[in-house]
């Protein structure tokens, strides 16, 4: 569904990307870890081409995402649903007519439609009750929630998620793993997962993928994840108190 | 030489980007007419309008009574007093009224309008817009360039009132001259040609403060930084572009 091909990034002398290759397939639920730093939301970035590859290719199907433009970029595009790092909601409008904009936008449904659907993807992220509030009268955790609920609300195939869940406190983190859960399991969807929480990394991920320095140092299943040899997936998992064997090993172990 | 080269290549290339977005920017004029766009243009209409409307009363008033006491006490020397009325409207029509408001308006609602969108580039909200497919020229640029185009001209009406009236106040209580001569004068000599020459250039000069303000909020990098630096930028970029066009005008319409 999506490929990396030697995909090269600088930012002036810094390499950010260094020969990265892999592929997602469809309704895969595809998880990027790494550290601060690491290329993570720039992985993301160039799926959509916010940000073009200094050498490479990515593809979206069969379209050459890093090279499409005009109506063809706006048609790949209109496949994803991304949902950034920042929120970046709208400061003028209130959650729930962020979430109706591209329903707006692109949309012939009538305000009254609009409405209906917008109210009802806030529900699955737990928030209708925000519905007519501003985001800045929102929580971060809640800023980043009614961000999800845009990103899905044209239902796309896609979905690329930059740390749902950092800053949301545990309950809220387990309703957004379930919610990223069901929409691949009910509409088959395609889901890139940024995230720091190795705990729902390794719950709800097909394959993990570990950035360091630029270049991809793993790619496993959970189960082989936690069993990499490599010294940084090591040093990354003890950080998070997980053993080889996947138990939480920490001081309050039995 | 070198930094020189670079510094008006920089300059040329920035002109051109700004000039092609507000190319753009007119070409979806033609959507704002659409229900949801039109109560954009008008909101924003009412930003610009009212925000800026007190410190334009003060300014404009004073602009008039400068000029009268500048101009009158000169004419005095001569005799001729009595033309303070015309010397005062002329001037505020044609020159001080727009320039004034445009300055007023650069400060207030170009640096504005340049933070909003930096911080929009910053909070990867315009980036979010693009994955949208909703064009941030037309969702944001035309419906502030339509509001200045407006109000701009309407705004220079009203300072021009304000200061031919603060022209009227000091040429009644220092010069001697009655309010109906005042006015008679003024009335006597200015031509409609004055008016639409202002008005013209407020329109231009709205223009001039809604490019530059979104070019370069748009061009905003380095997070909160940046965004203070951008509207640094617009307020002096204008500035400077409205002088400029501000004199190429004048001198387009009146040969010596
Ligand atoms: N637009 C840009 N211009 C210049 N440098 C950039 C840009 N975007 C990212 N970088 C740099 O690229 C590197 C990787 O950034 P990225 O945002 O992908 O990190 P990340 O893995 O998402 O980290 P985090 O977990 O903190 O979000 C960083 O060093 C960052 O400074
Ligand atoms: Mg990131």
């Amino acid at each position: 569904m999506i490929r990396f091909e030697q995909v090269h990034k600088k930012f002036g002398r810094r390499t950010v990307l260094d020969d990265v290759n892999f592929e997602i397939k469809k309704s895969e639920i595809f998880i990027i870890v790494g550290l601060s730093g690491a290329g993570k939301s720039v992985s993301l970035k160039h799926m959509v081409r916010l940000l073009s590859p200094d050498a490479g290719k990515v593809w979206v199907g069969d379209d050459v995402v890093s090279e499409a433009t005009g109506t063809e970029l706006e048609r790949i595009r209109a496949r994803f649903g991304y949902l950034f790092q920042s929120g970046a909601l709208l400061q003028w409008m209130s959650a729930g007519e962020n979430v109706g904009l591209p329903l707006r936008e692109h949309t012939r449904m009538g305000d009254e439609e609009i409405d209906r659907i917008a109210r009802e993807k806030l529900k699955l992220v737990h928030l209708e009750e925000a519905y007519d509030r501003a985001p800045a009268d929102l929580s971060g955790g809640m800023r980043k929630r009614v961000s999800l609920a845009r990103a899905i609300v044209r239902n796309p195939e896609i979905v690329l998620y930059d740390e749902p869940t950092s800053g949301l406190d545990p309950l809220t983190s387990r309703t957004i793993d379930k919610l990223i859960l069901e929409t691949r399991n009910q509409l088959g969807v395609t889901s890139i997962v940024v995230t720091h929480d190795l705990h729902s990394a390794l719950s709800i991920g097909d394959t993990i993928a570990m950035l360091h320095e630029g270049r991809m140092v793993e790619l496993a299943t959970p189960k082989q994840f936690i069993a990499s040899k490599h010294p940084v997936v090591r040093s990354f998992l003890e950080s998070q108190y997980i053993t080889t064997r996947g138990e939480w090993e920490g001081n309050a172990t039995p | 030489m070198a930094a020189a080269g670079r510094a008006i290549l920089t300059t040329v290339r920035n002109t051109g980007r700004a000039l092609l977005m507000l190319f753009e920017a007119f070409f979806h004029m033609r959507s704002m007419f659409g229900k949801r766009m039109r109560h954009e243009v008008m909101n924003q209409m009412y930003i610009a309008g009212i925000k800026s409307l007190g410190v334009i009363t003060v300014v404009g008033m004073f602009t008039g009574m400068i000029l009268a006491l500048q101009t009158g006490l000169e004419l005095r020397r001569f005799g001729l007093q009595q033309n303070i009325g015309t010397a005062v409207a002329v001037s505020m029509l044609r020159e001080m009224g727009p320039f004034m408001t445009a300055l007023i308006i650069a400060a207030s609602v170009g640096s504005a309008i340049a933070a909003q969108m930096g911080t929009m580039v910053v909070a990867e909200e315009i980036a979010a817009l693009e994955i949208m497919s909703i064009n941030p020229v037309r969702f944001l640029v035309m419906p502030r360039l339509v509001a200045l185009m407006v109000m701009m001209p309407l705004l220079t009406v009203y300072t021009n009132m304000v200061g031919i009236f603060g022209g009227a106040v000091i040429g009644t209580t220092q010069l001697e001259v009655t309010m109906t001569a005042y006015f008679d004068n003024a009335r006597l000599y200015v031509v409609n040609k004055d008016l639409y020459v202002g008005l013209l250039k407020a329109m231009v000069f709205g223009i001039v403060i809604t490019t530059v303000a979104c070019h370069q909020g748009f061009a905003t990098r380095e997070g909160a930084v940046g965004v203070g630096q951008a509207t640094r930028r617009t307020v002096i970029i204008s500035f400077l572009t409205i002088l400029i066009l501000g004199y190429i005008i004048t001198r387009m319409f009146y040969t010596l």
